[in-house]
């Protein structure tokens, strides 16, 4: 049955004055080839689990480049770590280093508390 | 007299040679072809107002028979020497000429498509690159693998330019506006053959090259896909598919093809590279280094040595002109201070 009623809806705008960028800057130390990308999408065409899945390699670093890293742990799981990425990547950016980065950032417990 | 060797009888150099030689230098012109003006020989019609290239190889072609233009083709130049006041070639006869300055007019290639291997060139009849499709453009025949009207045709940008895997950051600037007029020209020719066009980012830096944007969007219905293509490969009918990430939409694409069109991007002809190492002028992927990008962009830092056209990096036959001039004025100043 549908339940009928008022609810309450989050703005579903990217904030960039809320968001923290620290995961993104620490991603930047560890692969620094990173800083390179300029959003081609070279990486998710050529990505082996992009092709029978929603994984999206380049959705996940662009998240990550604007402090939105809810789920992309889960996603990161997705990858195989092929490293067909790195190879077509016209910018040379590490991809499969970068995806390891990510995996390593996402996992390390939170210092604060709150981000 | 004072003498002036140009290297190179591209647009640059005869455009060059034609100003010295009317105000009474002794201009020599090396060419290493048989005939002048070889790449341009190669296209069909120049953005953006699509005049015939043989409208612009004829009238450079009268600017050759201007007296005081001696023009040796069919010769490299082997070697360039500065011997304190003049400059000695030698060329791969063995002839030598002394002359009081030298203009390096040698020119670019185009990027060898084999390179970007995952991209099918020479391994896919339908692969072909924008030279190829400039060809069939010029002979009124855009034909698929079988020799049939191909149904779709499809341009991807940027082989060989912004690709740090083929060692090439640079931008080769000329072949977006180039895939937007090859796409009008098929849906001119052809116009029941689809047109996409496969971007990173369409750089439309000249004045007429948006309204030619405009125009291929409005007019001729030429779809532009915002992504780069990753793969293709060969189908059993002689296709060509291929893959890319559709940036926009977020999902993964792929695509059956008639034709693929590779923009090759411009490199430094193998005479730039090798004059430039010998004089130590080279600069960054090949191309001569100039002094001054903004103040003196046709001298070389060497007495008497000037650079003008795609030597020195991309530019369009109108820039490549435009930019002879400039160094032929150069080349006069310094002639008068000697």
């Amino acid at each position: 049955m549908i339940e009928f009623g008022f609810a309450l809806k989050q703005t579903r705008q990217e904030n960039m004055d809320k968001v923290s960028l620290d995961k993104y800057n620490r991603l930047l130390d560890l692969e620094p080839s990173f800083k390179r990308c300029f959003q081609c999408g070279n990486c998710s065409a050529t990505c082996s689990a992009r092709q029978f899945t929603d994984f999206s390699i380049r959705r996940v670093h662009t998240s990550f480049r604007r402090g939105e890293y809810d789920g992309l742990a889960d996603e990161l799981r997705k990858c195989m770590l092929c490293g067909k990425c790195t190879l077509v990547c016209p910018r040379g950016v590490n991809l499969r280093s970068l995806i390891i980065s990510m995996r390593q950032i996402l996992d390390e417990p939170e210092k604060t508390g709150r981000r | 007299m004072k003498k002036v060797a140009i290297i190179g009888a591209g647009p640059a150099g005869i455009e060059a040679a034609s100003i010295l030689a009317r105000s009474g230098v002794e201009v020599t012109l090396f060419e290493k072809s048989e005939t002048p003006l070889k790449n341009l020989q190669d296209k069909a019609f120049l953005f953006p107002n699509f005049q015939a290239a043989q409208e612009i190889i004829d009238d450079l072609s009268g600017k050759l028979l201007v007296d005081g233009i001696t023009l040796v083709s069919g010769v490299e130049i082997s070697e360039l020497k500065w011997q304190g006041t003049e400059w000695k070639l030698t060329d791969s006869k063995a002839q030598t000429y002394v002359t009081d300055a030298v203009l390096i007019a040698t020119g670019y290639q185009v990027f060898d498509a084999h390179r970007k291997e995952e991209l099918g060139y020479g391994i896919y009849k339908g692969v072909i690159t924008s030279l190829d499709m400039e060809q069939m453009i010029k002979h009124g025949k855009i034909l698929n693998a079988n020799g049939d009207e191909p149904k779709r045709v499809t341009f991807l940008q940027c082989v060989g330019s912004r690709d740090e895997k083929s060692g090439n950051h640079y931008c080769s600037k000329i072949c977006c506006v180039t895939a937007v007029k090859q796409a009008i020209e098929v849906r001119k020719q052809l116009p029941k053959c689809e047109a996409s066009v496969f971007y990173m980012d369409l750089r439309m830096w000249g004045q007429g090259f948006e309204e030619m944007y405009r125009t291929a969007q409005e007019k001729y219905g030429v779809s532009f896909v915002r992504g780069r293509i990753s793969e293709a490969a060969g189908t059993f009918d002689g296709r060509v598919q291929l893959k890319s990430e559709d940036t926009l939409m977020g999902l993964p694409l792929k695509m059956t093809t008639d034709l693929l069109v590779l923009m090759v991007g411009m490199e430094a002809s193998c005479g730039t590279k090798s004059l430039g190492k010998a004089c130590d002028i080279s600069g960054d992927y090949g191309f001569i280094r100039t002094v001054n990008p903004h103040l003196y962009d046709n001298e070389t830092g060497k007495p008497g040595l000037f650079a003008a056209g795609t030597c020195k990096r991309p530019m369009s036959v109108s820039d490549s002109i435009n930019d002879a001039r400039s160094a032929a004025l150069a080349i006069k100043d310094y002639l008068d201070t000697i």
